[in-house]
C-alpha cells in the first residue's frame, strides 16, 4: 500500500517538476534586456513586457499597502478581543471570503467602481486585489497572534501595562515573523492573480503611473499572449510566465527558509 | 457586495425569472439568457477534477502523514504545497501548449478507439473541452485536499494507532481506522476542494474551449459560470448583457458560499470531535 500512496506524492511532485522545467526551457530563450523593458509592440516586430511589470507592481504595491494594515488589524481584533458574537461573525465571513472565486471581486469590484468611474482603472485592479488580500492576512495574523503564550500577555498586564500596551508592545513583536511570512505569501499570492484583473485594470500598451487610467498586468499580458494566434506571443507568454514564476517561487521558498530557522 | 450584484443583475431576474436557470438558449446578440449550459460545465468539470483529484489527494496525505519518514514527508509537503502557488494562468498556458496537445494526439484517440462507443468519448478532439478542463482543475485541487486532509490526519490522537495497533491491526488497518476517525474531516476537505475547483477561472477559460453546450462528450468544449466572465464580461455593453453575467456571477457566488460552509462545518466538526475525544 505504501507503494500506491507514495506513487501519489511523487506523481504530484512529477507534475511540479514538468511544468516548472518547461516554463524554465520555453522562457529563458525569449528573455532579454529588451524584453525586460520595452512595451508591447506589434507583432513581429519585438517588444517587450516592461509597462506589465510595471503595472504588477504598482497595483500589487496599492494593494498592500491597502490591504496588509486592514487585514493585520483585523487579525489583531480577532485573535485578541474576538471571542464574541461579531468577532465569530467576522471570522466566518473571512474564511468564505477566501473561498469566493477571485472572478467574483473583479465583478463586484466592476459594479462598484469602473462602472460609475466610466472606464477601468489601476485603481479598480488594486482595490480588487487588495479584497482578495485582506482575509487571507487576517486569517493568518490571527492564528500567529493565538501562537503567543498567554503567559507573555499575563506578565505584561501584571506588571501594570494597558491592554492596548500589551497587544501593540508584547504580542505583535513577538507574532511579528509570523505575520510578515503570511503577508509575504499574500503577496505572491495576489500577484499571480488574473481573473480580478481581466475587467477592472483591463491593459494598456504603454507605461503608465497614474491609477485613474488602465493598467498592465503581467497575467493579463500572459492571458493575452497565450490565447493569440501567433507562435512569437506564445514564446512571449512563456518568457513572462517564467518571470512571473520565478517571482512567486522565489518568495514561497525564501518564506519557508525563514520559517524553519525559527523552529 | 451581495446587493450591489442583486441590484445590478435585476433586469434580468426581472425579464426572466426562474427560467434564467434552467434555459439552455444562449443567444446574447439576440437578448436571449439561459445559464444552463453553464452550470451543467461548472458542475461537471468540477466533478472531473474531483473524481481525479480526491483519490490522488488522499493517497498523498497518507504517504505523508501515516507512512513516510520525516525526513522525506516535510520536503515532500513543500513541494506538492508550491503547486499551489503557481497562478491559475500558469496552468491555462501549460493546459494550452502542453496538455491539450497531449490529449488530442495521445490520450484522446486511445479513448476512442478502445471505448469509442460510449457518448462519453465520442466527438471531435480539438484537446479543448471538459476533460481538459477537469484535468488541470485536479492538478490546481490537488495541493487544497491534501493539506486539508493532512492538518485532519494529524489531529487523530496516536493512542487511536496505539490501540489499533496493539490490537494486532496491520500498519494498513490502523490508517483504516484513523481514515474512519477523520472522515468527516476528510468531506470538508473534499467539499472545500469541490468550491475551489467550482470558482476555478483562468485556467479553465483557457482549455475548456469555451462553447456554450451541452453534450455528454468529455472531449466536446464547454463552458463554465466562471469562464463566461472571464471570457465576456469586458465586452458586455449591453444592459442586459452585463446584467445577465451578473446573475450567473451571483449564482456562482452564493454556490460557493454554501459550499465553502459546509466545507467549514465538517472540518471544525472533525478539530472539535477529537479534541473532546482525547479529553474524555
Amino acid at each position: 500500500m505504501t507503494l500506491i500512496t507514495a506513487a501519489c506524492a511523487i506523481a504530484a511532485i512529477i507534475v511540479l517538476v514538468l511544468i516548472l522545467t518547461y516554463i524554465a526551457a520555453k522562457g529563458l530563450t525569449t528573455i532579454n534586456y529588451e524584453f525586460l523593458t520595452d512595451t508591447p509592440k506589434p507583432v513581429g516586430e519585438g517588444g517587450g513586457i516592461g509597462n506589465a511589470i510595471m503595472g504588477s507592481a504598482l497595483m500589487t504595491l496599492l494593494a498592500t499597502a491597502i490591504g496588509l494594515p486592514i487585514g493585520i488589524g483585523a487579525g489583531v481584533y480577532l485573535a485578541e478581543f474576538g471571542e464574541n458574537i461579531f468577532g465569530n461573525t467576522v471570522r466566518f465571513l473571512a474564511d468564505t471570503l477566501i473561498g469566493v472565486p477571485s472572478i467574483i471581486v473583479g465583478i463586484f469590484i466592476y459594479t462598484l467602481i469602473v462602472l460609475p468611474m466610466g472606464r477601468q482603472s489601476g485603481l479598480a485592479g488594486a482595490l480588487s486585489l487588495a479584497i482578495i488580500m485582506i482575509p487571507i492576512v487576517a486569517r493568518t495574523t490571527e492564528e500567529m497572534i493565538r501562537l503567543v503564550p498567554q503567559s507573555m500577555r499575563e506578565g505584561a498586564l501584571a506588571l501594570g501595562a494597558p491592554q492596548w500596551r500589551v497587544t501593540w508592545n508584547i504580542v505583535m513583536p513577538a507574532a511579528a515573523s509570523g505575520i510578515a511570512t503570511g503577508a509575504m505569501l499574500s503577496i505572491a499570492r495576489i500577484s499571480g492573480e488574473t481573473a480580478p484583473l481581466l475587467f477592472t485594470a483591463l491593459n494598456s500598451r504603454f507605461y503608465n503611473y497614474f491609477f485613474d487610467q488602465p493598467m498592465a498586468s503581467l497575467t493579463v499580458q500572459i492571458y493575452n499572449y497565450a490565447t493569440g494566434p501567433f507562435e512569437i506571443e506564445h514564446q512571449m507568454a512563456w518568457a513572462a510566465t517564467l518571470i512571473l514564476v520565478g517571482l512567486i517561487l522565489v518568495i514561497n521558498v525564501l518564506v519557508r527558509f525563514l520559517t524553519k530557522k525559527k523552529y | 457586495m451581495v446587493a450591489m450584484m442583486v441590484w445590478t443583475s435585476l433586469p434580468t431576474i426581472r425579464m426572466f425569472g426562474l427560467e434564467f436557470l434552467y434555459s439552455g438558449e444562449w443567444q446574447p446578440a439576440s437578448n436571449v439568457f439561459g445559464a444552463l449550459p453553464f452550470i451543467y460545465g461548472t458542475i461537471v468539470s468540477s466533478l472531473i477534477a474531483i473524481l481525479i483529484a480526491v483519490p490522488i489527494s488522499l493517497g498523498i496525505a497518507i504517504f505523508l502523514v501515516e507512512q513516510a519518514p520525516k525526513s522525506i514527508s516535510s520536503p515532500a509537503a513543500f513541494l506538492v504545497e508550491l503547486l499551489a502557488a503557481i497562478p491559475s494562468v500558469v496552468y491555462g498556458l501549460w493546459g494550452i501548449f502542453v496538455l491539450a496537445p497531449f490529449i488530442r494526439n495521445y490520450l484522446g484517440p486511445f479513448f476512442q478507439d478502445y471505448f469509442g462507443w460510449l457518448p462519453l468519448f465520442q466527438g471531435r478532439l480539438t484537446g479543448f473541452g471538459m476533460l481538459t478542463g477537469g484535468i488541470i482543475m485536479a492538478i490546481m485541487v490537488t495541493p487544497i485536499i491534501t493539506a486539508v486532509v493532512r492538518d485532519v490526519l494529524e489531529v487523530v490522537p496516536n493512542t487511536q494507532r496505539d490501540a489499533a495497533l496493539a490490537l494486532g491491526a496491520t500498519k494498513w488497518e490502523t490508517t483504516l481506522i484513523v481514515l474512519q476517525n477523520a472522515s468527516s474531516g476528510i468531506a470538508g476537505a473534499v467539499v472545500l476542494g469541490l468550491g475551489r475547483a467550482l470558482g476555478e477561472t483562468m485556467a479553465v477559460t483557457m482549455v475548456i474551449g469555451n462553447s456554450p453546450q451541452i453534450t455528454a462528450s468529455l472531449f466536446e468544449p464547454a463552458y463554465t459560470i466562471a469562464s463566461v466572465l472571464a471570457a465576456n464580461f469586458g465586452e458586455a455593453s449591453d444592459r442586459l448583457y452585463l446584467s445577465a453575467l451578473v446573475e450567473m456571477g451571483l449564482v456562482l457566488f452564493l454556490v460557493t458560499f454554501v459550499v465553502n460552509a459546509l466545507a467549514k462545518v465538517l472540518v471544525l466538526g472533525v478539530a472539535k470531535g477529537t479534541n473532546a475525544a482525547s479529553k474524555a
